[in-house]
């Protein structure tokens, strides 16, 4: 059997590849794609230590996450292609306006 | 166990589920209403919300649990619930013009305040930390969309996105710390936590755990570092959510701070690893947030730096984690609510229609032409810059006063440094205001009926809990004792 800890790494390692691809891309939908994988990376945890604990909790959690995931990304592509209507663009470097 | 066991006590949670459907409501209502019967939706919403506050005052008393542990309404989040329905309500009344100003969806608008605020509520309710990560993303998401609701504006649609982008960035580090502390712990009970970190050894697991809870909450209430979203949020987006950003959001932060940090890892042994974090954090707050509002020429920003000062502020008194701190942050967070909301509102009515006017030279002469107007706005600088006999004193003198009986006079001095540095800018604005020749266009404003009520309320609040805050610490005293 893999053990738990494994899983534990690869959720750290998702983690931080989304977080790095959120600080670094410049195109919000792939932005957003980095976000969703934080999101999931998480879940992994959840359903890694659910496991370790034998507790079902865990396992309720990431079914909510998910939930709470998908609201996210419906609002996030809302705004992204709101502002795709009026800019012609998703590049996050044309979205300066308020730099003072 | 049978299946409604769920339910049990499901009745203290009334208020919550009021405003929940009051926003329903106004969701449906607005399908069948004309441009002339619009204003059914803030009669709704009002009564609505009213009604939500007595019923949230009346579940004063002992704990409750709900949904099986999941919620708990105690003294400590009756106080909370009334202080979001309040903020609710003067949103509404402010907004009430500015929506048909620039033709807004009101019945959307209304509906996601409502949607928000019940979010607010359930933070102050939540008794696990997975309901508080539920609450907070019922709260964020619904105002991504408040932030970016004005469709045309390219600044709204600009302050949505940097809104969403970095809220969801932060959500996920907070479900991340929660994730790890219940890798460390086994659960995620709030009111277990404090019993099973008191009797075992900090673990490095569950250090980085809260190290990643700091950081999530860190970004909701916007202390440095973690405060680059607010400037350019609060600049763009439509003027009365901006306003209503400051004041719940905010709130609803401290509310979990403390229910996280007080209620859940007060012990000795975890306070000494988080007090020196946050105190960090509270004076870095509070020097940055007062420096960068002092350069700003927009008075719609310089209010976004001040909101970060004013976190900063009310950060100091978590570091003490005792019941006078407790209290104060309570108090500061009411405090706070009346003044910048009714700031907010004179912004809102000096904007004009498209928010055009929010430089400083768009405030010369307003005491010549709006000498009402500019009174109000006087007042509300007065009280953010934390003078007597206002409400922004009486908050800053306990928050310090509580710092300073912790021993933490470095802060309690830089708070009050930094509150000397702040009245420049605030006195800058009336200066403006009666020391110059009104500009071309400088004529008087028409106030509506809602918005006068509007600052007539925050005054009278603001004035009221400057000249007797002890009702008020009281309160708040009585309300935080079964944090600890």
């Amino acid at each position: 059997m893999i053990p738990i800890s494994y899983y534990l790494w690869v959720s750290a390692l998702l983690f931080v590849t989304g977080a790095i691809g959120v600080l670094l891309r410049r195109n919000a939908l792939v932005i957003l794609m980095s976000l969703e994988l934080m999101l999931n990376a998480v879940n992994l945890s959840f359903v890694a230590y659910a496991r370790m604990f034998n507790d079902m909790g865990g396992h309720v959690f990431v079914f909510l996450n998910i939930t709470v995931a998908a609201a996210e990304a419906a609002v996030g592509l809302a705004i992204i292609l709101a502002i795709y209507r009026t800019k012609e663009t998703v590049d996050v470097d044309h979205l300066s306006l308020m730099q003072h | 166990m049978d299946g409604t066991a769920f339910l049990q006590g499901t009745g203290a949670l009334v208020p919550h589920l009021t405003v929940l459907i009051t926003g329903l409501v106004i969701l449906t209502l607005d399908l069948f209403l004309t441009e002339r019967s619009r204003f059914l939706n803030e009669v709704v919403g009002l009564v609505g919300l009213a009604l939500a506050f007595v019923l949230a005052v009346l579940q004063h008393g002992d704990p409750r649990m709900v949904f099986m542990d999941m919620a708990v309404v105690d003294n400590f989040s009756v106080f909370f619930h009334a202080t979001f329905i309040l903020i609710a309500i003067l949103t509404l009344l402010m907004s009430a013009s500015f929506v048909r100003r620039e033709d807004i969806a009101s019945g959307e608008y209304y509906a996601l305040v409502l949607f928000a605020t019940t979010g607010f509520m359930f933070v102050a309710s939540a008794a696990n930390l997975v309901m508080l990560f539920l609450a907070i993303e019922i709260l964020s998401i619904a105002t991504y969309i408040l932030a970016g609701l004005h469709r045309q504006e390219q600044r709204s649609l600009e302050a949505a996105f940097k809104y969403f982008i970095l809220g969801a960035f932060s959500s996920a580090i907070f479900l991340y710390g929660i994730a790890t502390v219940y890798g460390a712990l086994g659960h995620t009970s709030i009111t277990q936590l404090a019993a099973t970190v008191a009797q075992g050894e900090v673990s490095p697991l569950l250090m980085l755990g809260m190290a990643l809870l700091i950081v999530g909450l860190g970004f909701k209430v916007a202390v440095v570092p973690f405060h680059m979203w607010v400037p350019d949020v609060y600049d763009g987006a439509p003027i009365t959510v901006t306003a209503f950003m400051s004041a719940g959001p905010k709130a609803a932060a401290f509310a979990a701070l403390l229910r996280v940090f007080f209620q859940g890892f007060g012990a000795e042994n975890m306070a000494a690893q988080w007090a020196p974090v946050f105190a960090v954090l509270a004076g870095l707050t509070m020097i940055l947030g007062n420096l960068s509002a002092l350069a700003q020429v927009s008075i719609k920003r310089m209010l976004a730096y001040s909101s970060i000062a004013h976190a900063g502020y009310a950060f100091v008194a978590l570091v003490t984690l005792d019941a006078l701190g407790a209290a104060s942050i309570l108090y500061y967070m009411v405090a706070y609510a009346f003044m910048s909301l009714g700031a907010f509102a004179v912004l809102t009515v000096v904007a004009k229609r498209g928010e055009r006017h929010h430089a400083f030279s768009d405030y010369s002469g307003l005491a010549s032409t709006n000498p009402i107007l500019a009174a109000v706005m006087t007042l509300f600088m007065f009280a953010l810059a934390g003078l007597p006999p206002t409400a922004g004193f009486a908050g800053k003198f306990y928050v310090f006063s509580a710092a300073v009986k912790s021993g933490y006079y470095v802060l309690a001095i830089i708070g009050v440094l930094t509150s000397v540095v702040s009245v420049f800018y605030y006195i800058h604005v009336i200066r403006v205001m009666y020391m110059q020749e009104p500009g071309e266009g400088g004529s008087p404003i028409r106030v509506s009926a809602a918005t006068c009520a509007l600052l007539g309320v925050t005054v009278l609040g603001t004035l009221y809990m400057g000249v007797f805050p002890g009702s008020i610490l009281r309160l708040a005293e009585h309300s935080v004792s079964l944090l600890f």
